[in-house]
């Protein structure tokens, strides 16, 4: 079926990771949980949909990695101590780190249902999908592109104030 | 990027290549209205100075610098301060000024701001909610709509002090108030921050916006600028600054550090009961370093309005 040769046909659980406020540890949260699972023999994934402020990989210290293509799509970065841990980040995409990701909406969401359709996965037990802070555009596109697949839920990150 | 929806360049540029919004932008569906910007225009006149208070990375304290601020230059009951609050998924102020609950009222000359004291007044997506969870999950064009409204449709009245607090990124919210206040003048933008280098990735990135956009810096804030033990008196750095904190990118960008303020709990206490910190513990360190900060930024905007009056 087309369902079985998409490049989400091999994971097996997806989980968003989510917050509303900004700053309170949702890239902290998602990459630590990543090493834990990791750490206990499962075959992770991270996809990083902060576009104005991607900061899972420099957190997996692979911020001067880039991405390559393959016939599926995307090939991930592979990062951990083992190089086990499969991520996608906008990060990969920019020239210079420090280049702004000045985009509206419209482009935005085009770039996201590309990141969750056309990264060549591969079989992944998880796959935590970090957002950026709000309820708007990514996680409009996120949710509505995760919709046909296996969604876990979602775990939501907050400070006590 | 995105030459702007209403720009001459929409939907022509090389950026707009891929984008699902290029039909429409090429046809022109999205151009300027002139009738729009002399109406923005107008309703702005009456506004001196004009703050941005932005970031690119959440949770550093924008929105409670930007309270803090207002509070700070409405200490002058001769001066009429404006606070407009255009973060539409996070609004954060009407609770940090003590305003939750209340209601937008509409008169003859347009939507009243909700006032705090006589010369501060509030406008925020917070007071159209009918219950503060009440989450609002829209896409970029319809909060652009909603930042266009509160610009042409409040009425402000005669203001000195314009502070425009916005959500994290560097996306619709920024470009739209940006595009919509070039109908006026900014006087600049102040970057909020906090040591490590996970947040200055993110505000560097929000300095080159800044440049893109040709919108002048007034300077960086570096919140939660270590922690002093009130009972051992000990300083700890909360959040270690790895790189070289504010002080080394701005020195490494050339622009100006305006201050550093440290943690104080009784800073998040406030902002929760909606009281202004700075009468709350006017003997804190942090109160000394918001009230340097809020000096600064003050001669900046009257030396840039002298300079003005000089040329014309």
């Amino acid at each position: 079926t087309l369902a079985e040769r998409t490049n989400l046909a091999g994971v097996r659980h997806i989980l968003l990771v989510l917050s509303g406020k900004g700053g309170v540890g949702k890239s902290t949260i998602s990459t630590e949980l990543a090493l834990a699972l990791r750490n206990a023999g499962k075959r992770v994934g991270i996809l990083d949909v902060d576009l104005c402020g991607p900061s899972i990989p420099r957190m997996l210290r692979v911020q001067d990695s880039a991405v390559h293509q393959c016939d599926s799509g995307w090939v991930p970065v592979f990062v951990g101590q083992d190089k086990a841990i499969a991520l996608m980040s906008i990060g990969f995409l920019l020239e210079r780190p420090d280049d702004a990701v000045v985009w509206r909406g419209p482009k935005k969401n085009a770039l996201i249902k590309q990141f969750v359709t056309d990264v060549a996965w591969g079989d992944l037990d998880f796959l935590i999908v970090d957002t950026p802070p709000g309820t708007s555009d990514e996680h409009i596109s996120t949710v509505e592109a995760l919709r046909p697949y296996q969604l876990l839920g979602a775990i939501l990150v907050t400070t006590p104030q | 990027e995105c030459p702007g929806t209403g720009s001459a360049q929409a939907g022509r540029a090389a950026a707009c290549q891929g984008c699902p919004n290029q039909g429409l932008c090429a046809a022109g569906a999205a151009g300027p209205d002139p009738a729009e910007a002399a109406e923005l225009r107008a309703r702005l006149r009456a506004v001196r100075h004009t703050v941005l208070v932005l970031s690119g990375k959440g949770g550093v304290g924008k929105s409670t610098f930007s309270a803090l601020l207002a509070h700070g230059l409405a200490a002058d009951e001769t001066k009429q301060v404006a606070l407009l609050d255009i973060d539409i998924c996070g609004p954060s102020i009407p609770k940090m000024m003590g305003l939750e609950g209340e209601q937008v009222h509409q008169s003859g000359s347009g939507w009243s701001p909700v006032y705090v004291e006589e010369n501060l007044g509030v406008m925020s997506v917070g007071f159209l909610l009918s219950s503060p969870d009440d989450a609002v999950i829209w896409r970029g064009p319809k909060k652009n709509g909603l930042i266009k409204q509160f610009l042409r449709d409040v009425d402000w009245g005669e203001v000195d002090y314009l502070i425009v607090d916005t959500p994290p990124g560097t996306s619709d919210e920024h470009l739209s108030i940006v595009q919509y206040l070039s109908a006026t003048h900014i006087d600049g933008a102040v970057i909020v921050t906090t040591p490590q280098e996970v947040s200055l990735q993110d505000v560097r990135k929000e300095i080159n916006f800044c440049r893109k956009v040709k919108l002048p810096i007034i300077g960086v804030v570096e919140n939660m600028s270590g922690f002093v033990c009130p009972k051992c008196k000990n300083e700890s750095q909360i959040f270690p600054p790895t790189t070289g904190g504010a002080e080394k990118m701005c020195q490494n960008l050339n622009v100006s550090l305006l201050g550093k303020v440290p943690l104080d709990p009784q800073i998040g206490k406030s902002c929760d009961r909606g009281q202004s910190f700075l009468a709350e513990a006017p003997e804190s360190p942090a109160t000394l370093s918001y009230r340097n900060i809020i000096q600064r930024i003050q001669e900046y905007c009257e030396q840039h309005h002298f300079q003005e009056e000089k040329i014309m």
